[in-house]
């Protein structure tokens, strides 16, 4: 097990450096990368000292260096607009981002995996029909046109919820279910196909010839497998769920990561723009290896190799 | 014929169907036999004759909803299985009646330790916990001689090799004392001397537990070293059962003895080995009379038309053949 | 050994001929696309981006102050919403075909090289390819148009990058199950050189479940270029992109919501309809990909 999660561990660690050197070249591919770090309304001084902090008249590989010796110290530079640290900016808006972030998972794992289970073991029936046609589309609605629909209908015409914001439970509704919406639907036909490859097997066969009942035989047998393909999709659902919540942010006025970098985009701010991905980036590599030792404990052929 | 308060299992007329978009596949298609006490039974055949499918029947785990039983009776210790409400069947299934399936890695749940699966099914029908049900485990671990069975109680099914995980199994099968074990090609996945250790060690078993064993395979070697009778199933019925020494002495049905051709004996040797023309046919397709018909030599208008009766004939031996009458008790089979 | 490519074709021609049983209603709308995205020019009554400014705003034309000269009314410059979904279908559909064929190709290669060959190719390809799928696009999406700018192009090689490494995990599955096989194991006892034996015997047989991921991930393309434009991140104005045109019409949400209704109907039906189109695609094309 220890040479698989290093593996990983490992890779986890190339993607970062692939991350970091496409950032790094971003910025340089336009020729002249003051002009994006800077901004219009900056002063000759201005210019200067930072062509020196970023060592942009040096060679390459001396910036990249000083690139990322400045990424050790968790320095991401400062924001054309406000010119405060792209770290504060960035650490300000993670408790937002995760709320609903997390919310969105929730929902979307309870839902997904329960109707999932639901509509392999009832197969055919009207109940897997309704799921199935769920899933589809769900996968085809796109995020942000969800969301205003939604928004049009629960908050403007029917004043059931509030439109935009962050506050309490009420205004997460809605941008959580949009953001679970596409995700729930996806986990719900994986998680479907594997319970039906896994229905089918020689050992569900045999803990019925136990005599177990259908309950245990379906809760405890198979979904312990069937929960695996689930985790290894997980890497691509987070890449999906980081797109959708920049789009739902956007749509709700959330303020987190998403909407701040779209504000940033907005008001051509590069450098904090370059903060976010490469912070939020990193995150997502950490958190698939945080996914990665949480499947070496669902799949022991792994756990004893 | 025996008493048949003595008879630990009885089948009566047993129909399992299939109903899929092509149409009905009669799998099993009224097979009628019985199992007594203590005895070890072979059922035997080619793959796809619907042996796998009996015994799955007697359990009724057929595979739904496409698969049906549509008649007949099985009766175990008395009473009617096919009558019984699920609740009941469960509290059957693994105590009373319990199976072994074909490939062990596959059948053990590779999530799962052994130690919990083998005590999953004695918690569960002896309502035993803590340290008496891992007792228990440990013990049905030795039955089927798995050596350091506390330290392998942890193991999971990938780390142990495919004998010693047919022998998991085994004691999964054993564990509640059942009367009745069906097993389903057990030794099929084994490399040929594991079988033969296996093949050992559940016929030791079965005289120990005074178990009834009811043995599905294809290999007649299996069934000459292991069964006290035998039934010779193919395409959903039974063409004979007899003693398994009077199938070997005299085989009467045409199928029997073209499968016994079949088998090279040691002390003749062949320059050509013989092999039966044909395929089985569709299950979906079948002709109204004998099965055999179309590839078999003796065949005549009427085998094509009716579907042969089953005839006694001799102690404990039935045929479904219309040509079997022409056969004095005695002559030997020449290879058709 | 034409005998066995032979096999591989027939393959190829037993898929046109078991269209029976086909979702009637998805394909009907695909067909629709396609014809409106060819013949746009010629069915869209007016101009996409040209609009006449004393007609803005109105509603579709059962609505009050609605008109049939503008079925779908107008947006805030004038423009006819019917033209501009239809013309909108051009983009939408030339980009998901572009990415689709260029990730396609890329990640088709890769999968059949490292498939085919395996050892330290195939290792380092995988990681590559698991790389690239670990790193969240969007983010690499925004960053390179901030850096770049948007254009078509650059919205293009960005969905490539996205989309290539599905192709080559599924190719390179394929392959490995392929060259397995009987025909494949002859082709290399007769001594076939190895471009012989993968663009004769494997790539055909791959083919299938190819066109099954390309209907697919089309859909996907669709939903990702029109997510980029509503974020101002992909098509640029004033082209009138699906998901730009949604994007546009929020502020005008609850007085005129008919400006991203209907852009948005359009990527949901057509994504509704690909999708649709390739799952029953994919479930027609298994069981003779795997056993039953």
């Amino acid at each position: 097990m220890q040479r698989y999660l290093f593996g990983r561990f490992l890779q986890a660690l190339f993607s970062l450096f692939v991350l970091l050197t496409i950032v790094f070249f971003a910025a340089r591919l336009t020729g002249d990368p003051v002009a994006l770090l800077v901004g219009e309304m900056a002063t000759r001084e201005q210019v200067e000292k930072l062509r020196a902090y970023y060592g942009l008249d040096k060679p390459m590989h001396v910036q990249y260096m000083l690139y990322l010796s400045h990424l050790a110290r968790g320095d991401l530079g400062r924001s054309i607009v406000t010119s405060r640290r792209v770290t504060t900016l960035v650490v300000q808006r993670l408790g937002a981002s995760l709320e609903l972030l997390a919310a969105a998972l929730l929902l979307s794992l309870t839902v997904g995996l329960v109707t999932g289970v639901y509509c392999a073991v009832n197969r055919g029936n009207r109940f897997d029909l309704l799921g199935r046609i769920f899933a589809v589309i769900g996968q085809s609605l796109p995020v942000f046109w969800l969301g205003l629909i939604l928004m049009l209908v629960f908050a403007v015409w029917l004043r059931l919820l509030p439109t935009c914001g962050r506050g309490g439970l009420s205004h997460l509704i809605l941008p959580a279910v949009t953001l679970a919406c596409g995700l729930s639907a996806g986990i719900l036909r994986l998680t479907r196909s594997s319970m039906l490859d896994i229905l089918s097997t020689e050992y569900i066969k045999l803990a019925r010839i136990k005599g177990l009942s259908e309950l245990i035989v379906i809760w405890k047998h198979a979904v312990k497998n069937g929960l695996i393909p689930v985790v290894t999709y997980f890497a691509v659902l987070l890449a999906n769920l980081v797109a959708g919540a920049i789009v739902t942010e956007t749509v709700f006025a959330w303020p987190g990561f998403g909407q701040l970098i779209m504000q940033a985009v907005i008001h051509r701010d590069f450098p904090l723009i370059q903060g976010i991905v490469l912070f939020v980036g990193s995150f997502v590599l950490l958190a698939n290896v945080l996914v990665d030792i949480l499947y070496t404990f669902l799949d022991p052929r792994i756990r004893y190799n | 014929m025996e008493k048949r308060i003595t008879f630990l299992l009885e089948v009566e007329n047993l129909k399992t169907y299939f109903f899929t978009r092509r149409g009905v596949i009669k799998a099993v298609d009224g097979i009628s036999f019985y199992v007594k006490k203590g005895e070890t039974m072979g059922l035997v055949g080619e793959s796809g004759c619907g042996k796998t499918i009996t015994g799955l029947s007697l359990l009724r785990l057929v595979p739904e909803p496409a698969g049906r039983i549509v008649e007949g009776r099985v009766i175990f210790e008395g009473e009617d299985v096919l009558k019984k409400s699920p609740a009941e069947m469960r509290k059957i299934r693994g105590s009373k009646i319990s199976m072994i399936l074909q490939d062990s890695m596959t059948s053990l749940n590779p999530s799962f330790r052994i130690g919990n699966q083998v005590g999953e099914v004695i918690r569960l029908h002896g309502m035993v916990r803590g340290r008496t049900l891992l007792q228990k485990v440990i013990e049905a671990l030795r039955l089927v001689r798995i050596p350091a069975a506390e330290t392998r109680i942890r193991d999971y099914p990938h780390q142990m090799s495919g004998g010693m995980r047919q022998r998991v199994t085994g004691a999964i099968a054993l564990s509640c004392q059942p009367s009745l074990i069906i097993a389903d090609e057990p030794t099929t996945s084994l490399d040929v001397t594991i079988q033969a250790q296996y093949l050992r060690l559940l016929k030791e078993l079965q005289e120990q537990t005074k178990t009834s064993l009811l043995f599905i395979t294809h290999d007649f070697g299996i069934v000459a070293r292991m069964c006290d009778r035998v039934a010779v199933m193919y395409a959903g019925k039974i063409v004979e059962t007899a003693e398994t020494r009077d199938i070997f002495d005299n085989p009467r049905h045409p199928y029997t003895r073209a499968l016994m051709s079949c088998l090279p004996k040691i002390e003749v040797q062949l320059k050509i080995l013989a092999a039966i023309d044909g395929q089985p046919p569709e299950l979906g397709d079948l002709p109204p009379g004998c099965r055999f018909a179309p590839r078999c030599s003796e065949a005549s208008e009427k085998c094509w038309r009716y579907y042969p009766p089953q005839k006694v004939i001799g102690r404990d031996h039935g045929v479904s053949c219309w040509n079997v009458h022409q056969y004095q008790d005695g002559e030997s089979n020449r290879g058709s | 050994m034409a005998v066995y490519s032979q096999k591989a074709f027939k393959n190829l021609c037993s898929i046109a001929s078991t269209m029976r049983g086909a979702p009637k209603i998805p394909i009907v709308i695909l067909v629709m696309v396609f014809m409106t995205a060819i013949f746009a020019p010629l069915i869209a009554p007016h101009s996409p981006t040209v609009g006449s400014l004393p007609d803005r705003m109105m509603p579709p034309f059962w609505a009050k102050g609605g008109s049939l000269n503008y079925p779908m009314g107008t947006d805030a410059l004038g423009r006819d919403m019917l033209s501009r979904v239809i013309v909108g279908t051009r983009i939408s559909l030339s980009i998901a075909l572009l990415a689709v064929f260029f990730a396609g190709s890329i990640g088709t290669i890769v999968g059949l090289v490292s498939g085919y060959f395996g050892g330290p190719i195939d290792v380092f390809l995988m990681r590559m390819v698991d790389i690239a799928l670990s790193i969240p696009l969007i983010l690499l999406a925004i960053i390179l148009a901030a850096a770049l700018g948007v254009s078509f192009t650059n919205i293009i090689v960005v969905i490539v990058l996205l989309l290539w490494p599905y192709y080559a995990r599924q190719v390179r599955g394929e392959t490995l199950s392929i060259k397995e096989r009987d025909f494949v194991l002859l082709a290399r006892v007769a001594n076939c050189s190895h471009t012989r034996i993968i663009w004769r015997h494997i790539l055909p047989n791959v083919v299938p479940s190819l066109l099954v991921l390309a209907t697919l991930q089309a859909a996907f393309v669709i939903l990702v270029e029109s997510s980029l434009s509503f974020l101002g991140v992909g098509i640029p104005p004033p082209a009138p992109a699906w998901g730009l045109m949604v994007g546009e019409g929020r502020v005008y949400l609850a007085t005129a919501l008919w400006l991203s209704f209907w852009p948005g109907l359009a990527i949901f039906l057509t994504v509704l309809s690909m999708n649709l189109f390739g799952d029953w695609l994919r479930d027609r094309l298994d069981p003779k990909l795997r056993q039953i």
